[in-house]
């Protein structure tokens, strides 16, 4: 899917069935940072030195010797996206909010065709190498980056100090450069509100969690972001297998909190998820909040087998398809709130008729 | 709901802080939310982090030594890394030392990096950080008095060491 295609289609790799523990884990990311040593990092960069640094990636990424391990690799120039597009990458989790602050001139892009790898270049640090994949798969997303800083590194000399590791326009990414994090589906921790513990209890352990859509009450969608804080003075293995290891626990017990759940409230939890699923098919005028929190109960029903028939992975991609920017997009034009609320519910009826009608399956790409 | 900011447009991005378990609600319009620098995603601002890191560097930096260092290569100084919380290049790690080992301690409990290295510099590295914990493992087996294990460690020091004299 060349880039063209990852702006129009909501779908990505991230979003497939398929992935360990999907009823929890939705996806699974890891970001290496990197620096050239020739180059101040990119706040202080000036217009012709950030362009530098993106001709240098590009060349990497064009080597044949890397397009043949790792595929071809699309560079975008930031500044040559509309903003609507650039807020899509965001939506697609491809590339960070931040990336977008400030001007846009001097940052690119890299994107392999199945959106499974993308490189932001002049971020906060020249190169941020991030892999995504669905469900809970830290260590081959830690080996699918590990490959592609193999290959950039042929031909690119990284900024590293013996004593301090690779390093990063910011202290808190020094060392290793990795940043691995899960997103998760917590439904049963946040109606039982022991989130809260778990929360203070997983940043002792130097984790942090955070919502994913930060809108409303309590975070949209019951996503939450977990990932590691500490970068430096632990091996990457040590890193994913820690935070692997603490996600397998909290999966384990968000499985208990939903059976014990359902076990006591199995009336009141079936009418909620009946009704949000109801709302779904056929509400006309939908907002982001409802329409989150609707899809939340969808994807809890289906995971406990009350709701079947539709693909985990279709939440996921509902979950995009009706933000902002997308529906902006979708629209061709610029939308008043009300108008984006009306076509959020059409697009979403229109996805669920395609699935109960049976023709849920997706093409392959 | 109308926006709490401009009093006029429906507020319609609610964001919620918690802080120390006290919670913050506000109620914005769009136009608003964005001017406060509030987007739909990552809802937490950078900035704060940034803000709290040059805290460390102005706590410990106060006592020890009032003038300001600054970077031999691209001359950020101490105070500008203090408003920012980011390096201005690689060689600021070395020209801001010792200020750079305390945050770094502070941040991450340590100053040594165990993990992947570069291939181009890997294999001397490498061997110099298996040095370091190899010398870390002789004084443990010394304290303990394991005298043999320490024996074995001490050759296998001395190999490295000649392997590294010899260029390698």
């Amino acid at each position: 899917m060349a880039l063209r295609e990852t702006l129009v289609d909501p779908h990505s790799h991230w979003m497939e069935d398929g992935g360990a523990e999907a009823d929890v884990v939705v996806s699974s990311r890891v970001r290496i940072a990197r620096n050239l040593s020739t180059y101040p990092f990119p706040h202080r960069l000036s217009r012709e030195q950030a362009e530098e640094v993106i001709h240098a990636v590009r060349l990497a990424v064009e080597r044949p010797e890397s397009v043949k391990k790792l595929g071809l690799f699309e560079v975008s120039l930031l500044a040559e996206l509309t903003p609507v597009e650039r807020r899509i990458l965001v939506e697609k989790h491809l590339v960070s909010p931040d990336f977008l602050k400030g001007d846009p001139v001097g940052k690119a892009v890299v994107l392999r065709p199945d959106e499974m790898v993308s490189i932001m270049v002049n971020e906060e640090d020249h190169l941020r190498i991030q892999c995504l994949k669905p469900g809970l798969a830290l260590e081959e997303c830690w080996r699918l980056a590990g490959d592609v800083d193999d290959e950039l590194e042929a031909t690119l000399e990284y900024a590293f100090n013996e004593e301090f590791g690779y390093l990063s326009a910011c202290p808190t990414n020094v060392g290793t450069g990795l940043r691995a994090s899960v997103m998760m589906h917590l439904p049963g921790l946040v109606a039982t509100r022991v989130l809260d513990e778990v929360v203070s209890g997983l940043s002792k352990l130097g984790m942090a969690v955070r919502g994913l859509y930060g809108e409303g009450t309590r975070a949209a969608g019951d996503l939450f972001q977990i990932s590691n804080q500490i970068t430096l003075g632990r091996r990457e293995d040590e890193i994913i297998s820690n935070l692997t290891a603490l996600a397998r626990r909290l999966v384990a017990q968000e499985r208990e909190y939903r059976q014990s759940l359902y076990a006591k409230q199995r009336g009141a939890l079936e009418d909620r998820i009946f009704r949000s699923y109801g709302v779904l098919q056929y509400a006309r005028v939908i907002n982001s909040e409802e329409a989150m929190r609707c899809l939340s109960d969808l994807r809890l029903g289906l995971a406990l087998k009350i709701i079947g028939n539709i693909p985990l992975g279709l939440v996921s991609e509902l979950m995009v398809l009706i933000q902002p920017a997308f529906l902006t997009k979708a629209a061709g034009k610029d939308l008043k709130p009300f108008e984006r609320d009306m076509l959020r519910a059409r697009l979403i009826r229109d996805r669920l008729q395609v699935v109960r009608n049976g023709k849920g399956e997706r093409k392959k790409k | 709901m109308i926006c709490a900011r401009c009093n006029k447009r429906p507020a319609t991005v609610h964001y919620t802080e918690i802080t120390n378990n006290k919670k913050q609600e506000t109620h914005l319009c769009e136009e608003c939310a964005r001017e406060a620098g509030i987007t739909g995603f990552g809802i937490m601002p950078q900035f704060v982090l940034h803000n709290l890191l040059g805290g460390l560097f102005e706590e410990q930096k106060a006592p020890v030594e009032p003038a300001y260092g600054r970077c031999l290569s691209c001359g950020l100084t101490e105070q500008e890394f203090a408003g920012r919380g980011l390096f201005g290049c690689a060689d600021c790690y070395t020209s801001l030392r010792p200020a750079v080992d305390q945050i770094l301690r502070r941040v991450h409990g340590t100053t040594q990096h165990t993990g992947k290295l570069p291939q181009r510099c890997g294999k001397l590295v490498g061997k110099k950080q298996e040095l370091k914990r190899l010398r870390r493992e002789l004084e443990i087996a010394v304290r303990k008095e394991e005298f043999e294990k320490a024996a074995e460690i001490r050759d296998r020091i001395r190999d490295l060491e000649k392997g590294l004299e010899g260029g390698n």
